[in-house]
């Protein structure tokens, strides 16, 4: 038994090990963040802000704030949509190409966002559309509909077929039935995948990279100042964006843990 | 009706960019402008230059380095989290888990070359037991430190889901006619869990294979990649069309190696 104990004790050690190397960069841009070291060792330094009030006092990020925001807000009112009818297609219909369908709507993810991001950047110069706002927001859509379609797929799997058809025997029209039962039943995992792919888009670089020009987002700014010189602002900007990014995660998982008990409740 | 909208938006977007890559492919670039053409000349130039060929190799051994790694890193993990833990611990693992998904990469790619570096938290840890310091920023261990830090939460989370679905049943089983407990992993648990294991593998291999920050900023483009090829071509050179080269020999080298995993893990399954 005591051979028992320490193969699980060691097997716990082993995994907070993983976790730390998990987490260690995560927690350590946030100590850095306020640590008044340029090159941050042990022991640290002293306790600043001075590296939020560089990042945020000066003008570079304030754009590129605004235009994240833009980004992702739209991204993540178009993805949810095409996520959301995808997702109806796939629990309501039965048709030849079914399996392609699903393949087309889920791929996305699996491609280097590198090589999306060149493939992007040529197809949308052809028609001078890239380096625009609406070039980012286009190619986030993409990345970003498998997302909401996965998130709402799950929540239509708990719905009971039986419901639409008895909205329809009792002279629902299709729409209707739509607005007043799938709609309503959906609306968390609608709400869910609006922040997650919120999030996904807050944070992606590669594409919005190539495709941006003058138009940077956040991560490009980062991504633009990691290539220069070693500065804490990143540390500043990234504690920021991750606040932001967790804050969205979490109400996206609140919401979907409020689909578990009603599960129970169907069932 | 509800399908069009996907379909509309991954034609134009998703698919219709992809094919028009591999036209690009033949295009030509004069003045630094892209002309349409349909020439072999981007194929041949690129598949003739040595250093894309030991480019090539060096992107596949790191991505399967990357792979391995991340794999057995992760498995010990996982089979502590499926197998030793209730439920509600499980839950909330895989919660924090899901948690550096939304962080950004690239904030923590520049907190390990802080951590890294020469002067740098772990070297400063080193030195206070009488060793190092270690060169570590701009090797191959760099690389690998930022492939795993983008590979492992996903790889543990999907190592989980596949471990906990075995039915413990069988492993005890297992016990019973005499089996060890190591002969039980390899013998029992790992076949049981083949699929998943191999899929999270796949998917170390996919995102390894195609990142360009941590062989960038953690290995020091020492020797680079084929995403930093792609960049350096398209970004510097303006040369789209011999980006395309690379990128398409890319997703091919990606699909072989995916689906030749995938039959593998669905073979012999009934």
């Amino acid at each position: 038994m005591t051979d028992r104990t320490l193969t699980r004790a060691l097997l716990a050690l082993y995994t907070a090990f993983v976790f730390l190397f998990i987490f260690a960069p995560i927690i350590a841009s946030f100590v850095f963040s306020f640590n008044s070291d340029r090159f941050p060792t042990i022991p640290l330094g002293s306790f600043t802000t001075h590296w939020y009030e560089k990042a945020f006092g000066g003008d570079a990020i304030w754009p590129a704030a605004q235009t994240s925001l833009l980004v992702s807000v739209c991204t993540a009112v178009l993805a949810t949509f095409i996520g959301f009818s995808a997702a109806y297609t796939d629990y309501r219909y039965d048709f030849f190409g079914k399996k392609a369908f699903l393949v087309l709507a889920l791929l996305p993810p699996t491609i280097p966002l590198i090589i999306f991001a060149l493939a992007t950047l040529g197809w949308l110069s052809m028609f001078n559309a890239s380096g625009m706002v609406i070039s980012v927001i286009i190619a986030h859509t993409v990345l970003c509909s498998p997302f909401a379609m996965a998130v709402i797929r799950l929540r239509l799997n708990q719905m009971d077929p039986n419901l639409e058809s008895a909205a329809w025997n009792l002279g629902a029209s299709e729409w209707v039935t739509m607005k007043s039962v799938i709609i309503p039943f959906t609306k968390p995992s609608i709400i869910a995948a609006l922040c997650l792919t919120a999030a996904v888009s807050f944070d992606e670089f590669a594409v919005a990279w190539f495709v941006s020009g003058l138009n940077k987002t956040v991560p490009v700014v980062i991504l633009e100042i990691l290539t220069g010189n070693v500065d804490p602002q990143i540390n500043a900007i990234g504690s920021a964006v991750l606040v932001i990014s967790i804050t969205l995660v979490v109400i996206a998982q609140l919401f979907m843990m409020r689909l578990q008990p009603k599960k129970q409740e169907a069932a | 009706m509800w399908r069009l909208p996907m379909l509309i938006w991954q034609g134009l977007f998703f698919i219709g960019p992809l094919a028009f890559m591999i036209a690009m492919s033949f295009f030509l670039v004069k003045n630094y402008r892209m002309e349409p053409a349909f020439q072999m000349q981007n194929w041949v130039k690129t598949f003739t230059r040595d250093y894309f060929w030991s480019a090539y190799v060096f992107t596949l051994w790191m991505a399967s380095l990357a792979t391995v790694v991340t794999t057995l890193a992760a498995f010990p993990a996982s089979f502590f989290l499926a197998f030793k833990v209730n439920e509600t611990v499980r839950r909330w693992a895989l919660f924090f888990l899901i948690i550096p998904f939304f962080t950004s990469y690239l904030v923590r790619i520049f907190a390990w070359q802080v951590i890294l570096a020469q002067q740098g938290v772990l070297n400063a840890l080193f030195g206070l037991a009488g060793l190092g310091p270690y060169t570590m920023l701009n090797t191959q261990f760099g690389t690998i430190v930022g492939y795993a830090t983008l590979c492992l939460p996903l790889a543990i989370i999907l190592q989980t889901f596949s471990l906990a679905n075995i039915d413990t049943r069988l492993v005890e089983a297992a016990h019973n006619l005499g089996c060890g407990r190591f002969r039980a992993i390899y013998a029992v648990i790992v076949p049981l869990a083949k699929t998943g294991l191999i899929v999270a593998a796949v998917f170390c291999f996919i995102l390894s294979f195609g990142d360009f920050v941590a062989p960038y900023y953690l290995g020091g483009s020492k020797p680079p990649t084929l995403s930093i090829m792609i960049i350096d071509t398209s970004k510097s050179g303006q040369q789209w069309p011999r980006a395309a080269v690379v990128a398409i020999t890319m997703i091919v080298t990606l699909l072989t190696v995916a689906f030749a995993a995938i039959g593998y893990a669905y073979r012999k399954r009934r």
